[in-house]
């Protein structure tokens, strides 16, 4: 069972370009990717297009097809009609190497931002003790393949260029979650998360949860709750009568 | 063109587990140090490991310890690993793995907080460090966040994040670059510009992984088309056990699309079951002699397994890989396949579906997704894919050292520790002992230089010509020529092996070489995949040449290796070894036997005698 | 040998793409809806609040719950028949109390998405461009205010107890009254909103780093969190069933509505 189907694939390098048209065959089971490889293979050997695993597992192949944010590798061509004509273009918020791929260097920058991992000084490796339920929230974080289509599709920065240098995008306030709700981690990252890293930026809008393939709640689980634990450290003096009258360590 | 230039102490080919420990490490010793991919950061292919990283901490079950780990790892490979390496791996895989821990990674956990094992093949005991099926993804990511967090160190104290570790991402290396005998440094370009790119460097520690791209139906990526096997060579090193081929018995093999892609063994694990078309639990059919008193004979004993496992044996089902691959394949071929030409693997008679969708969330989602299966309700067809390469290049055990002064390698490029089958979940215990021991390895070669190795310029001249090459010719199209090696190689240098076809193989890849000197590649520089695939075919060939060649030497079938025209294990050809090396040019390969040292007293007195005579000769015995 | 960097690379630019969307779907139908949903309630508001007729024995409008003034609450309106605010005061009793839930739906983590995407129109859907020239967000004054929400949560819980209240007066004069049946259905869904808010997710045990530590407070957090996934119709079904209760009460306070189970 196959069939030709229309494409419209951006193409250029730099930020020129345009849409271009293609006729392509497209067989059974098959994914939006294989079909970009069919075009490589049959009649544009030079398209550009950044892939690894093609198991939705390295989170390489991150493109928009019909205007959303999608991995390549994981959108398969019956969710089209057959008279569709599918449109691919590259991630709109970072500059374009060529086609189909950016460069997301912006990401790496935030990443190095997050201070690391800050475990105390006195705990050895082996000497870890953890519980499960301790682990879980961080857990679901970390699944997160860094495909990017969260900061991509997250109108902060990817309407207005402008707010980039301010905002780290959901990608990496979560990562600011998962380590501060560490059960090892000692690093107070409240006041960086909102100063540094531009968390009050997020309107909670959700796009960044709708596009996540790995099915993350990052709004509900990790900005959301970034944005209360910031609001105990700066905004609630309850919280902060409690922890003078008290004197409970922090846990 | 001018050739962007760098300096540094140490060049790590290769940002997997491997790459990224070796890396680490290097820095730790305080040298400056650059590490090579040719993916983005964080995306190598050790990402795609599902099921867990083997490391007898005992936290489980504490009769665990590295002998026995060390004996597993030895009956997994049929003794022909290089045991050195399997005893180093067996001892200092917890380390290793606990300070992953004290970097960042969150494992499963026990009751008791400590990090949870599972069971997999060939373990005697629940071994596996783990995340849900998402293992190698940990792994990477917590590595990565290492190194981020060494360049934030550099910040503090030089002001500078990539004072002393820098990656280089989307940097493809071609050529490693001698003074002599000894490396001076690495050649290759920048997929992202096509701009050439030079290392100069006393140490090079190769980490680029395998080899599977030269097979149609594989689980690996693109990545895996053996640069690191074939630098290794053109500079002069040894690769050994090539012809040792892991074929994972569950890949999907539809649709077409994804054929190939893994099927975790945990599915088996975890209750599922092969089957025919008639409806039989074939394995049953295919317990072979050596493991006949350790695998269950009948349905409901091996069913009464999965919930007492002190007083059944396993089902055959959880036969080392080598094993459930073949008798996949042998039942396909007598007809009685699937209807996509696989055998059926079914969990859903098994378990309930939300069990199912607990256990095996990734593998629910991967064939929803792609196939349009509901595994809690029908069986996945499966069949065996191009996994894992055991051969790689030879390197001493302790430092990580190939033959060639300054070169080092480790993970799934270096060869020996395996054997000639590799245990599910040892690879990633084996990228962090042997990524650790490269990155010393090559800091203490560094520090031990009287003066740095030079670059010569006519090595330069003539890397830069052949990386550029295909650019200025217009000729045959790079995939025809990959789709036709890939193709050969899956039909006669596959999981069943004979010398005819063997030596047609050798017939085909000699004019596919010729060819690759024609190939053009339409298009600019700029990230110009056809480029790109053209001069990873000379890699490719290169491999699938050793692959080949050794594979129609050695004649016996153990582990990775089956030929159909020799079926047994022979004693004397487990104490061989088969080399390859290469030409300069890589023209020619030849391949040679050499025979291993004979193990350590101690490390043999692990074993019963009677174990032992399986596999060894009377005279080694004696 | 001299290092030699990369040459400055040509500043890279995103693709140039002049439309707002390549989306193909009706991505402007659920930003459409909630406009219209959210309106109405605003309209509603507005006319029940200067709506007189607030209680008819055993029913209390909720709008108007707790009614506590003493010209414009009726006698069995009034919260134990207790009027704190004097006659001084004859503006309609439920501008005292709109504040309480009125900020608390304003500032709710979903309230707050859901306006913003289809009032504000930033961003009017995912992967659309928004209209606005700048952006930014919850930082400054006005919108840092957002940060409050808990408080409106501490009032929330109050003012959740007191519809309940009302409810269980009306089942015990008129247990099979239809309206009764309304308010307790009303309370039970604002009780689950409320309780399912953000806030309160972070107070039981959000904020902590080691549930193992606290057992009893894990346990309300798993609750918790169960409700909160389930926020968003819970915050579109308590404004409905509130809007519903609220206009059945006034009409049968109206005597629009008559007959004797009513
Ligand atoms: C689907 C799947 C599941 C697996 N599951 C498990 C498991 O559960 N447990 C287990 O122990 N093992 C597992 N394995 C095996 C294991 O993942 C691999 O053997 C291991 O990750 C290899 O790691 P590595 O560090 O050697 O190389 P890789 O992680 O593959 O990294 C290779 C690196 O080299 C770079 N590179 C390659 N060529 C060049 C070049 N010419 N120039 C510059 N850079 C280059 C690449 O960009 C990449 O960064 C699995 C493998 C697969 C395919
Ligand atoms: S929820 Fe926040 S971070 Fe996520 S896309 Fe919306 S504004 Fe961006
Ligand atoms: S959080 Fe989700 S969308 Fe964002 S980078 Fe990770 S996997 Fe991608
Ligand atoms: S190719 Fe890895 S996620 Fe698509
Ligand atoms: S009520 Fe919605 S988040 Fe608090």
């Amino acid at each position: 069972m196959s069939y030709k189907a229309k494409f419209k694939v951006w193409r250029g390098e730099g930020g020129e370009g345009k849409l271009e048209d293609f006729t392509v065959e497209v067989n059974e089971g098959e994914v939006v990717l294989d079909i970009i490889h069919r075009l490589q293979a049959t009649q544009a050997p030079d398209l550009a297009v950044r892939w690894n695993c093609k198991a939705g597992k390295c989170g390489s192949c991150s493109m928009e097809i019909n205007g959303k944010p999608r991995l390549g590798c994981m959108t398969r061509m019956s969710t089209f009609t057959e008279d569709e004509t599918i449109t691919v273009t590259p991630m709109r918020t970072f500059p374009v190497i060529k086609d189909l791929v950016c460069d997301v260097s912006f990401n790496y920058q935030k990443a190095r931002e997050v201070p690391s991992f800050t475990p105390p000084a006195d705990v050895r490796p082996g000497e870890y003790r953890m519980k499960q339920i301790d682990v879980e929230r961080s857990q679901e974080f970390r699944k997160c393949i860094e495909c990017f289509m969260c900061n991509n599709v997250c109108h902060v920065i990817r309407d207005h260029e402008e707010n980039k240098p301010a905002f780290s995008g959901p990608r990496f306030l979560m990562r600011i979650a998962e380590l501060d709700m560490h059960p090892y981690d000692v690093a107070d990252r409240k006041e960086s998360a909102q100063k540094d890293h531009g968390l009050g930026y997020c309107n909670i809008t959700k796009c960044c949860t709708e596009v996540c393939p790995e099915h993350i709640k990052i709004t509900d689980n990790a900005l959301i709750p970034m944005k209360e634990r910031v609001v105990d450290r700066k905004y609630d003096p309850l919280v902060w009568l409690g922890s003078k009258i008290f004197r409970r360590p922090s846990s | 063109m001018e050739i962007e230039r760098h300096e540094y102490d140490v060049v790590v080919i290769g940002a997997g587990g491997a790459g990224l420990r070796a890396a680490i490490e290097a820095r730790q010793q305080g040298k400056r140090t650059a590490i090579v991919c040719k993916s983005l950061f964080g995306k190598a292919h050790t990402v795609m490991a599902e099921g867990g990283a083997a490391a007898a901490m005992g936290n489980v079950n504490s009769d665990d310890n590295w002998m026995v780990h060390f004996r597993d790892t030895m009956r997994g490979g049929k003794f022909l690993n290089n045991w050195r390496m399997a005893e180093l791996h067996a001892k200092e895989a917890p380390d290793r793995v606990w300070e992953l821990e004290a970097w960042g990674a969150l494992f499963d956990r026990t009751k008791d907080g400590k990090i949870s094992q599972r069971n997999f093949g060939g373990h005697e005991y629940p071994r596996l460090a783990h995340v849900g099926d998402r293992t190698g993804l940990e792994l990477i990511r917590t590595l990565q966040q290492r190194v981020v967090a060494l360049q934030q160190e550099d910040y503090e104290t030089h002001g500078d994040y990539e004072a002393y570790i820098k990656v280089f991402a989307e940097c493809t290396v071609t050529r490693l670059l001698k003074d002599g005998d000894a490396i001076s440094g690495a050649f290759g370009y920048w997929r992202e510009t096509g701009n050439l790119v030079l290392f100069d460097a006393p140490a090079v520690v190769l980490a680029t992984g395998g080899i599977g791209k030269s097979y149609v139906v594989t689980s690996n990526s693109w990545e895996y088309t053996g640069d690191g096997h074939a630098l290794a060579l053109l500079a002069g090193a040894k690769l050994i056990n090539m012809e040792f081929i892991q074929f994972h018995p569950t890949g999907m093999v539809w649709p077409p699309s994804v054929r190939g892609i893994l099927v975790t063994e945990s599915v088996r694990g975890d209750g599922g079951v092969l089957r025919n078309s008639l409806g039989e639990r074939f394995m049953f059919n295919y317990i072979p002699e050596v493991f006949k008193d350790k695998y269950a004979t009948t349905e409901e004993e091996g069913d009464r397994w999965y919930t007492d496992q002190a007083n059944n044996r396993r089902p055959p089902e959880l036969l080392p890989r080598d094993e459930v691959a073949r008798a996949i394949n042998s039942e396909v071929k007598a007809g009685r396949g699937s209807p996509q030409g696989g055998v059926f693997l079914d969990v859903s008679t098994r378990l309930p579906a939300a069990e199912i969708i607990k256990r095996l969330p990734s593998m629910h989602h991967q064939f929803k997704e792609l196939a349009d299966v509901d595994i809690t309700t029908e069986p996945m067809q499966v069949g065996p894919t191009c996994h894992y390469i055991m051969g790689g290049v030879e390197v001493d055990a302790d430092t990580g050292a190939a033959a060639v002064p300054g070169l080092f390698a480790a993970g799934e490029v270096s060869g020996g520790m395996h054997g000639s089958n590799r245990l599910g979940g040892n690879s990633l215990s084996d990228l962090l002992v042997f990524g650790r021991r490269a990155g010393a390895g090559a800091s203490a070669y560094v520090d031990s230089l009287p003066s740095r190795p030079a670059v010569s310029q006519e090595s330069v001249d003539s890397a830069r010509a052949e990386a550029l090459a295909p650019l200025e010719r217009s000729g045959e199209n790079p995939y025809e020529v990959h789709a036709e090696l890939q193709r050969t190689m899956n039909d006669l240098v596959g999981i069943i092996r004979k010398a005819s076809e063997i030596s047609e193989a050798l017939e085909v890849v000699e004019k596919l070489k010729e060819r690759v000197h024609l190939v053009g590649a339409a298009g600019g520089r700029i990230y110009n995949p056809g480029w790109h695939l053209a001069l990873d075919l000379r890699n490719m060939l290169l491999v699938s040449e050793c692959v080949a060649k050794a594979a129609l030497l050695r004649e016996e079938s153990r582990g990775g290796h089956t030929r159909d025209d020799f079926p047994g294990m022979n004693p004397e050809w487990r104490r061989k070894l088969l080399v390859c090396s290469a030409t300069e040019d890589g023209s020619a390969v030849t391949v040679e036997e050499k025979i291993q040292p004979g193990m350590r007293e101690d490390l043999l007195a692990l074993f019963e005698v009677s174990e032992l005579k399986k596999y060894l000769t009377d005279e080694e015995l004696s | 040998m001299t290092q030699t960097t990369p040459e400055p690379q040509v500043r890279r630019q995103r693709a140039q793409v002049k439309v707002r969307t390549f989306r193909t779907d009706r991505w402007w139908l659920a930003p459409l809806l909630t406009f219209l949903g959210l309106a109405s309630f605003l309209v509603y508001g507005v006319w029940a609040v200067f709506d007189p007729s607030i209680y008819i024995e055993p029913y209390i409008a909720p709008f108007s719950s707790p009614c506590l003034a003493e010209a414009t609450c009726p006698e069995g309106a009034r919260l134990f028949g207790w009027a704190p605010i004097g006659d001084w005061y004859t503006l309609p009793a439920g501008l005292l109390i709109l504040g309480l839930p009125g900020g608390f739906r304003l500032t709710c983590y979903y309230y707050r998405k859901s306006y913003y995407r289809s009032f504000w129109l930033s961003p009017p859907a995912c992967a659309v461009q928004e209209p606005h020239g700048k952006y930014t967000g919850e930082t400054r004054f006005p919108l840092i205010i957002q940060n409050i929400h808990r408080y409106f949560f501490y009032g929330a819980i109050v003012i959740g107890a007191v519809l309940t209240y009302d409810a269980i007066l009306a089942l015990i004069h008129k247990p099979l009254g239809v309206g009764t049946w309304i308010l307790l259905i009303n309370a039970a869904l604002i009780v689950a909103y409320t309780l399912s808010c953000h806030s309160c997710r972070h107070i039981t045990a959000g904020r902590l780093n080691h549930f193992s530590r606290h057992p009893v407070r894990y346990r309300a957090w798993t609750f918790i969190s169960k409700l909160n996934a389930k926020h968003q119709p819970l915050a579109w079904a308590s404004m409905f069933s509130v809007m519903g209760a609220d206009f059945y009460v006034r009409l049968v306070a109206k005597g629009i509505i008559n007959f004797p189970y009513a």
